[in-house]
């Protein structure tokens, strides 16, 4: 008896990871999937938007300089 | 330059790093994932381009009415036109790399890109060159016009009469697919619409921070 309580056991123990194996856990994959491509296009998106953000604050910068010059006379 | 004209930019060019990366395209041999480098190499030329057609425009206006800002116009259209231009070169030769073996190919398309290249930079010695503000104006006005006019045909003429690598000439048959292929128009057009728009919004730009220099300028001489 004793016996085949072990072997009860260790039939669950072994079979544990294989029943992992077989079922496919549900993550937060899309990030992970098609090579990390996913992962390139949000670095890309980064830097664009970084510099576009710079590109619009240049922007107000010259806007405001262009208010402070005075109206050319001539 | 209009506000939703940048907002439109920064939409297309948005669109154009998640579609260009993630959208399909054709399976080819050789250049395998790198086609998508057609989205991002081949519109630095397109922009180019259109940068130096607009300072080409602006120089003519100048010689037909002189004025500060025209001339303002064409520099600094001429200026972002090189940029684009100088970025395209050196997409093309990391693509070149490692799709035709070696990043400076002697290619015909390559090498009339690079003379053009040359002949522009040579405008901005010109203009650094003369001292006096209306002759530099006026010389380098014409000089815009001839480079233009040899820019037509080292890129869009000689590849062509010749066998050249790039698609539209001969050789490179796994391109001919991409003539056809209206999945990577979708995002290519785009594409170009994003970076001109950039261009002329970067070209803007330095016109202003040119114009307020010149304000300053006057100030101080009155």
């Amino acid at each position: 008896m004793n016996k085949f309580i072990r072997l009860i056991f260790q039939f669950i123990l072994f079979s544990l990871p294989i029943s992992a194996i077989a079922q496919p856990v549900e993550m937060a994959d899309t990030m992970r999937s098609e090579g990390k491509i996913y992962v390139v296009v949000a670095i890309l998106l980064v830097i664009f938007v970084g510099l576009i953000g710079y590109l619009i604050l240049l922007d107000r910068k010259i806007t405001q300089i262009e208010k402070k010059l005075p109206e050319k006379k001539n | 330059m209009k506000t939703w004209l940048k907002g439109v930019s920064i939409v297309l060019l948005g669109y154009t790093i998640v579609g260009g990366l993630l959208m399909d395209v054709p399976r080819l041999n050789i250049v395998n994932e790198t086609v998508r480098a057609l989205y991002f190499h081949v519109p630095m030329w397109f922009g180019m381009v259109a940068l130096f057609l607009v300072s080409t425009i602006y120089s003519i206006q100048y010689l037909r009415k002189p004025s500060f800002e025209k001339d303002t116009r064409a520099v600094e259209y001429a200026n972002t036109g090189l940029l684009l231009g100088l970025l395209g070169i050196f997409t093309g030769m990391i693509w070149a790399n490692y799709t035709w073996g070696s990043p400076w190919h002697g290619d015909p398309k390559q090498n009339g890109a690079a003379i053009s290249l040359l002949v522009y930079l040579a405008y901005f010695v010109l203009r650094g060159s003369v001292e006096n503000e209306d002759q530099r104006a006026r010389l380098s006005a014409v000089y815009n016009i001839f480079a233009f006019a040899a820019m037509i045909p080292l890129i869009f003429i000689i590849p062509r009469m010749t066998s050249s690598m790039h698609p539209g000439s001969g050789g490179n048959p796994g391109f001919n697919m991409y003539d056809l292929d209206s999945k990577m128009r979708m995002v290519f057009y785009p594409a170009v619409i994003g970076w001109i728009l950039l261009g002329v919004w970067i070209a803007t730009l330095r016109i202003r921070i040119r114009i307020i220099n010149e304000k300053l300028l006057n100030l101080e001489n009155e």
